[in-house]
């Protein structure tokens, strides 16, 4: 729909290819969050992937950092409308993870600290496109932002990209995690706009 | 499988009020004819549309609720922004831009229902709520407490709302008179550079003791709304966290620098 508002002109006018549709260049680092930051310590921290049998597999954060930390610059897109470009993260890739988990499931529900989930499609947290982040721009991860460590799922909306996560649970049916059920789209993709239901 | 939930949509909105609301703030009052109504504590996002194709689009809290075409908003200006200057210092009644929504179902309240009390008798009940706001974030919890009065719900309900000077208290007027209609709501400020004159208590950033003070007790099982800065939202949960508030209780909803 086009629709012009009387003396609107736009200031910001920062367009950049990179930036998807709807979306503005951020500054700073929004912090977006349902309830309280839970404050979670490394040496309690664990990570569990669960399969869709049962069959859990577990990692404390050395065990996350000897699966293999690489380096990871992409931009990431929030549904509130701020983009940030060219962000520097240091993550575990969830291809590493996966190399010892059987699986025919086709979705994930990642689960966090705090009770916070979110669902996503397997194929898309596979082949270099999901990480366990745990730095963001050469420090740990803050609290705030999900410290130690978060989901990073940058092809997607950044809800999908869960704080403080504690573990992946596999399931053959997709299922709408916590902002899904309240109203956000079910997939969350920033190219399409696939910001609500 | 995935939940059945309802699609919000966009809208055409047209000014109808728009009126000084602090000295960097203006409420705006929106008639939207296609609006399906919305619950008190929702969001909708503004777009605004140049002569030349280029839209810029935004979030904002709702300070209304309930099922009319009305929508209350009131904006503050954030210097070197790009929508929040326009619909400050330009916008006027009887300009039309789109609005999408409503938005949000999580930071949302809603009064208790007539004849709704036997039922909780036995369930949950209904639960006190405290609200607290850091500056222009109290325009959701406005639209709750007004909610609260419109319903006559007598579940206790306070709101503490940390402002920097009287000036800069949005909705006072509307708060003061919820305040004196309802026995069940009760309204306490915070003042962080200057307070009224008469004022007798702190005046400073607030304190984990002054929340302590007029927040409801952790033993009452308050559900707890906190909206402002990433700042402020950060540091009063995490002392509702010492004070022994359940994290489960507390919602929060914080605005970024954008």
């Amino acid at each position: 729909m086009s629709f012009i508002t009387r003396g609107f002109t736009g200031r910001g006018r920062d367009r950049d290819d990179r930036l998807p549709p709807g979306q503005t260049l951020a500054r700073d680092f929004p912090v977006l969050s349902a309830g309280p930051t839970p404050e979670v310590d490394t040496d309690e921290w664990e990570f569990t992937i669960r399969t869709e049998s049962g069959v859990e597999h577990t990692w404390d954060w050395q065990g996350l950092l000897d699966a293999g930390v690489e380096d990871v610059e992409t931009d990431i897109h929030c549904v509130t409308h701020w983009s940030k470009l060219g962000t520097s993260w240091r993550g575990v890739p969830l291809d590493a993870l996966f190399e010892e988990v059987e699986t025919d499931a086709g979705y994930v529900m990642a689960h966090s600290y705090g009770g916070y989930t979110t669902n996503l499609p397997l194929e898309e947290v596979l082949d270099g496109q999901a990480w366990i982040a745990i730095d963001y721009d050469g420090e740990p991860l803050d609290p705030e932002h999900g410290g130690p460590a978060r989901l990073l799922v940058p092809h997607l909306y950044f809800w999908k990209s869960a704080k403080w996560v504690r573990g992946l649970v596999l399931m053959e049916d997709d299922q709408p995690g916590f902002w899904e059920q309240y109203g956000y789209h079910n997939h969350g993709d920033p190219w399409r706009e696939e910001r609500y239901w | 499988m995935i939940a059945a939930v309802p699609r919000s949509g966009w809208h055409v909105a047209a000014v109808v009020e728009a009126s000084p609301e602090t000295p960097s703030a203006r409420r705006l009052v929106l008639d939207v004819p296609t609006w399906p109504g919305n619950a008190a504590g929702q969001h909708l996002d503004v777009r605004l549309t140049a002569p030349d194709g280029y839209t810029a689009t935004r979030s904002y809290s709702i300070a209304s609720s309930g099922p009319g075409t009305r929508v209350v908003l009131a904006v503050d200006r954030l210097p070197g922004g790009e929508v929040s200057p326009f619909l400050v210092d330009e916008v006027r009644a009887g300009d039309e831009f789109e609005v999408h929504g409503p938005l949000g179902r999580f930071f949302v309240w809603h009064p208790i229902e007539p004849g709704e009390r036997l039922a909780d008798a036995s369930a949950d009940g209904p639960r006190p709520v405290q609200l607290i706001a850091g500056g222009s974030g109290v325009v959701p919890l406005v639209a709750i407490a007004a909610a609260h009065g419109a319903a006559h719900d007598p579940t206790p309900m306070r709101l503490l709302v940390s402002v920097r000077t009287p000036e800069d208290a949005f909705f006072g007027d509307d708060l003061a008179d919820l305040a004196r209609a309802s026995d069940a709501f009760s309204l306490d400020y915070a003042y962080t550079r200057r307070a009224p004159d008469g004022w007798t208590g702190h005046v400073g950033r607030l304190t984990r003791d002054e929340v302590a003070a007029v927040v409801l007790p952790a033993d009452d099982a308050p559900l707890v709304y906190v909206c402002g800065s990433t700042g402020f939202v950060e540091r009063v949960a995490s002392w509702l966290i010492e004070l022994g508030h359940d994290a489960r209780a507390i919602r929060t909803e914080r605005f970024g620098g954008t």
